[in-house]
């Protein structure tokens, strides 16, 4: 319910847009221009409300590719020096958040490789299983009479108090982390920070049709997670 | 009538398009038909709900605090920039 640019605005209000007023990535945009130009100049009150944008972003972009939480952090920090120093070259090509997160991507990459107990993601890239999205037995048969494919366990609507919990926020984590390391990835990418398509091939170093398919295959696996967690605890026929 | 649902999406079929859908990817005929089918299913409308709320939660993941020592050795950081 509550997106992290405009949390007054439903998600249905925040892909309609009226036309008179900016969306929420021009005004972010607009934004990280002055603080950009106020960072150049020295500016720490800039810097801190940049951290604010963004640590925790660079933290979790890093924990994609480190095994611990701990080295993320140091990733992150590490990272935070390459922006400094990198600042200059920033040309507004690109958002400066997928510009942080390709600095954050090759911080862990050539912590990586100093490192062996971190994970590179890029040799994950082939993680894949390739089984259907929804468990076929809740369809009928294909040489079903009357409704061929059809649902014969269709799903249910979720209950909108129970999707805004804090459960429910912790059980999407929880299902996060179990998906393999580029689905994780890209869903992390897309859909927690927000990174359009174009944004996250670019940090990931994937073609646009890859990074669809491992977006489908992450949120329809975090959707049946979410489905079991949330159907928990009602009795079953 | 049976004719007619052979050249329909499936539910089956209509599952693994869905972020296709989402995306702006199908062709015109392909997202005539995704449309078609969920007005006449209950169950997809449900399936869809579902996979644009699994969206919406994931973002609110990124709502979290920075622990102010964190802030701080950053802003030492920044400070060590600028004197450099």
């Amino acid at each position: 319910m509550v997106g992290h640019f405009e949390p007054l605005l439903s998600p249905e209000l925040e892909s309609g847009s009226t036309g008179h007023e900016a969306s929420p990535r021009e005004r972010a945009e607009r934004g990280e221009a002055h603080l950009i130009e106020a960072l150049r100049r020295g500016d720490e009150s800039a810097f801190s409300r940049l951290v604010d944008l963004h640590h925790n972003s660079m933290v979790r972009v890093a924990r994609l590719y480190v095994g611990t939480a701990a080295a993320a952090e140091e990733v992150a920090q590490e990272a935070w020096l390459g922006v400094l120093q990198g600042l200059a070259r920033f040309e507004g090509r690109c958002t400066l958040k997928a510009w942080i997160f390709a600095i954050v991507a090759n911080c862990a990459k050539s912590r990586g490789a100093r490192d062996r107990r971190t994970v590179p993601l890029s040799s994950l890239a082939q993680d894949d299983d390739g089984g259907p999205s929804v468990d076929p037995e809740r369809f009928l048969d294909d040489g079903h009479p009357r409704w061929p494919g059809h649902w014969s366990q269709p799903p249910d609507a979720w209950d909108e108090d129970a999707l805004v919990s804090r459960e429910t926020l912790e059980a999407i984590a929880a299902a996060m982390e179990q998906l393999p390391p580029m689905q994780r990835a890209v869903m992390t990418m897309r859909d927690v920070e927000g990174l359009g398509s174009d944004e996250t091939c670019q940090v990931l170093a994937i073609s646009e049709a890859n990074q669809r398919v491992l977006l489908h295959r992450a949120r329809s696996k975090v959707r049946k997670a979410l489905e079991s967690y949330l159907h928990e605890g009602e009795v079953s026929p | 009538m049976s004719v007619a649902i052979a050249s329909e999406l499936t539910c089956r079929e209509l599952v693994e398009l869905v972020t296709d859908y989402f995306e702006d990817r199908l062709s015109t005929d392909e997202n005539r038909r995704f449309e078609l089918h969920v007005c006449s299913c209950t169950g997809c409308r449900a399936y869809l709900a579902q996979m644009r709320a699994v969206v919406r939660v994931a973002g609110r993941l990124a709502e979290r605090d920075l622990p102010a020592a964190v802030r701080e050795d950053l802003l030492q950081t920044f400070r060590a920039w600028k004197r450099a």
